[in-house]
């Protein structure tokens, strides 16, 4: 046995690995926030009447916001349980440089919660009538979006991660972050619904994936070390 | 570089500056305040479209600008505290955050109060006024953080962090707001602002707006006292503060 | 007393200056002065609420003193974060064991992300010196309090680590497995390691001077 400095690679596959098994063997994590998405999607239908023209009209904000609310919902497992039996501070006091493993927790969260919204997301589409030219936006959007969300949302379940009821303070400090991303991701959808190119908002709503991918995980960090304090 | 900044770091001696200062900030406040207001709202021309309902113009650009800039100052004060872990820099982002929420509710109602004459209806979805609502939310957000923890160095921390993250996103949501705005703007939608303005307009917005920033700065020095007296309760220096202030009131009851 | 003086020519492994703490406005230590060398063992007593947990996490890096600085090996911890934390072994009073997974997972997980490299073998031999053989693929949550703190204790076995910093390690753990914790401390210290603890109990197998004591009343006013 010795002591070996892990990679920064296999620093990240460790956790991630982790993290992924935790969420295979505990499968509710991964089912209650697609099927809260479903569950509200469907509401707005019953909720404003079923004319194909005014639903696909709204389609686009109604997904959405579904999406942001449903991973709003999944951000508690990010780092709860961990800082509840105590493995956070262990993580913490590792030598592997913070923001490494707290990426690696953030793409697990993304690939359990984000992945599958994208991929159930074309059915609700179908529901609302959304309109047919705007399916590949939805998904494109889907996809450089809902990294996004779990990104900033990791920030705000790290600052409230050790304050009793969190829960609601969470929305309070995420949702407002979400906005830029639900303004660009809508209008993509929409324009693309009129047949116009759309790649303008797409190469926003990337900026603001790259942007939060590389400040992200530092803030998270920072917040971490608070919160365990 | 910093030397000079040294004795202000103390926060002993950081409360009696401020104290010295407060007297003179709020005469000037008081001051400014009152000359710009009743210039503004009883002698400054009444405009030519929107008649006198256009005078709570004085009010609400100064509110909405300041309201901003606060969040801005919350910021400086939090990237001091967390990178040269300054104490005192906490304390002044805590000062900061409910005036800051507070001038944004201002900004708000005045908006909404400007509108009904204007539009006919309380509330629109105006790029200026929505930047604003959803800047209260992140003042919420951060003063919600702050109240959470019970540790007032832990809360400060957390809420530097918050307000940080804020100001980088601040002018992306604000950039999207005005994009998503005219994108969706009617055509009979005339936007929230002022008229070139003319020289009798621009004294009494000047003296309105300066007094409003002294008004801020009055606020912020009573509560920034507040702040560092609360998180300094243990030191002697406050303990013989509260015991001659007590002595003092027992004095005054004979 | 002669490893002690042969250890004063080297840099103390933790130091810490001018340590002070406050807690919900309460002053729980101030302007402590600490100093641990290779071959010492210290217990850090006190009465429940005197500080006993925030001086240990303080000391570990995860809470920030109030004033006062910790230096390991005279470098602050904050500027040599990875060679610390290379040489840091903290144990706390949540054993960090995933439910999710078994105890070999566990165990293996924890002790790769600290740097040890290790194989399944070695996992198993680890978990039986804690008592836990056949239960390796047990997952977690079917196990006990005490076999969770066991899980968390066998990485002791496989550390490299200079510094053992322990909360009440000996919570739910049998006499037995008392006795065989503190050999290992005195084979850990006798290489030069030393090991920070809080416990109700006297550790039986030192010599009462052998141990070092910080202790904390102060009550405050």
């Amino acid at each position: 046995m010795s002591v070996v400095n892990l990679s920064y690679r296999t620093a990240f596959s460790l956790v991630l690995k982790r993290d992924l098994t935790i969420a295979l063997r505990h499968k509710d994590d991964i089912l209650n926030p697609l099927l809260f998405f479903v569950i509200v999607v469907t509401l707005f239908p019953l909720g404003i009447g079923p004319e194909a023209q005014t639903l696909s009209r709204i389609a686009p904000g109604i997904i959405w916001v579904a999406a942001l609310l449903s991973t709003l919902l999944s951000l508690d497992r990010l780092f709860k349980s961990d800082h509840n039996d105590g493995s956070l501070e262990q993580m913490l006091l590792s030598p592997q440089p913070v923001f490494i493993l707290v990426l690696a927790k953030i793409v697990a969260h993304w690939l359990i919660t984000g992945l599958p919204l994208i991929l159930i997301a074309p059915l609700l589409a179908v529901l609302l009538h959304l309109n047919e030219q705007s399916y590949s936006a939805l998904i494109l959007t889907l996809l450089l979006g809902t990294p996004v969300l779990s990104l900033l949302g990791a920030i705000g379940v790290a600052l409230t991660v050790g304050i009793k009821k969190g829960g609601v303070l969470l929305s309070l400090l995420v949702l407002p972050l979400y906005i830029p991303v639900l303004i660009f991701a809508t209008s993509a959808i929409d324009t693309a619904a009129l047949g116009l190119p759309y790649s303008g908002q797409l190469a926003i709503i990337a900026a603001l994936f790259f942007g939060s991918l590389t400040l992200a995980p530092f803030a998270v960090g920072a917040a971490l070390k608070v919160s365990t304090n | 570089m910093w030397k000079w900044l040294h004795p202000y770091a103390n926060p002993e001696v950081s409360y009696h500056f401020s104290g010295k200062l407060l007297p003179w900030l709020s005469a000037f406040a008081a001051l400014f305040l009152s000359i710009g207001l009743v210039w503004a709202l009883a002698f400054a021309p009444a405009d030519y479209q929107q008649g006198d309902s256009f005078r709570i113009f004085y009010i609400h650009v100064p509110a909405a600008s300041l309201s901003m800039g606060i969040y801005f100052g919350m910021a400086i004060a939090a990237f001091t505290s967390l990178v040269w872990q300054f104490k005192l820099a906490d304390a002044s982002a805590a000062a900061l955050a409910p005036v800051g929420a507070t001038f944004t509710a201002i900004a708000l109602i005045t908006g909404a109060a400007w509108g009904e004459p204007m539009w006919g209806t309380w509330w629109i979805w105006d790029a200026r006024l929505t930047s604003e609502l959803i800047l209260l939310f992140l003042y919420l957000g951060v003063i919600s953080l702050h109240n959470a923890f019970e540790d007032k160095n832990l809360a400060g921390k957390a809420a530097g962090i918050l307000t940080l993250v804020g100001v980088i996103n601040l002018p992306i949501i604000k950039y999207s707001v005005e994009w998503w705005n005219t994108l969706h703007q009617g055509s009979t939608v005339s936007k929230l602002g002022a008229p070139s303005m003319s020289v009798d307009m621009l004294w009494p917005f000047l003296f309105c707006f300066l007094g409003f920033v002294l008004l801020i700065s009055v606020i912020v020095c009573i509560r920034f006292r507040s702040e560092i007296l609360a998180r300094n309760s243990i030191r002697p220096w406050v303990r013989d503060l509260v015991a001659a202030h007590l002595n003092q009131e027992k004095t005054n009851a004979v | 007393m002669s490893a002690n003086l042969a250890a004063n020519t080297e840099p103390a492994l933790i130091s810490a200056s001018n340590l002070t703490c406050i807690r919900e406005e309460r002053l729980l230590f101030d302007q402590l002065i600490i100093e641990i060398n290779a071959g010492d063992i210290v217990q850090v007593e006190g009465p429940n609420g005197s500080g006993k947990t925030s001086l240990l996490r303080i000391l570990a890096g995860l809470s920030q003193p109030y004033e006062g600085e910790i230096r390991y090996k005279n470098q602050l911890i904050n500027q040599s974060r990875e060679e610390f934390y290379q040489n840091l072994l903290y144990l706390g009073h949540l054993p960090g064991v995933k439910g999710e997974m078994t105890a070999q997972e566990n165990l293996h997980f924890n002790l790769t992300l600290h740097g040890s490299n290790i194989n399944s073998g070695e996992i198993e031999d680890t978990l039986a010196l804690v008592n836990l053989a056949g239960f390796e693929d047990s997952l977690a949550s079917h196990l006990s309090a005490g076999q969770h703190r066991r899980i968390s204790l066998a990485r002791l076995y496989k550390s490299t680590a200079d510094i053992w910093i322990l909360d009440e390690p000996f919570t739910a753990i049998d006499k037995q497995g008392v006795h065989s914790l503190e050999q290992l401390f005195k084979a850990h210290i006798k290489q030069g390691g030393c090991v920070i603890l809080t416990t109700h109990q006297d550790l039986l197998s030192f010599a009462p001077s052998q141990v070092k004591k910080i202790t904390l009343d102060y009550m405050g006013e």
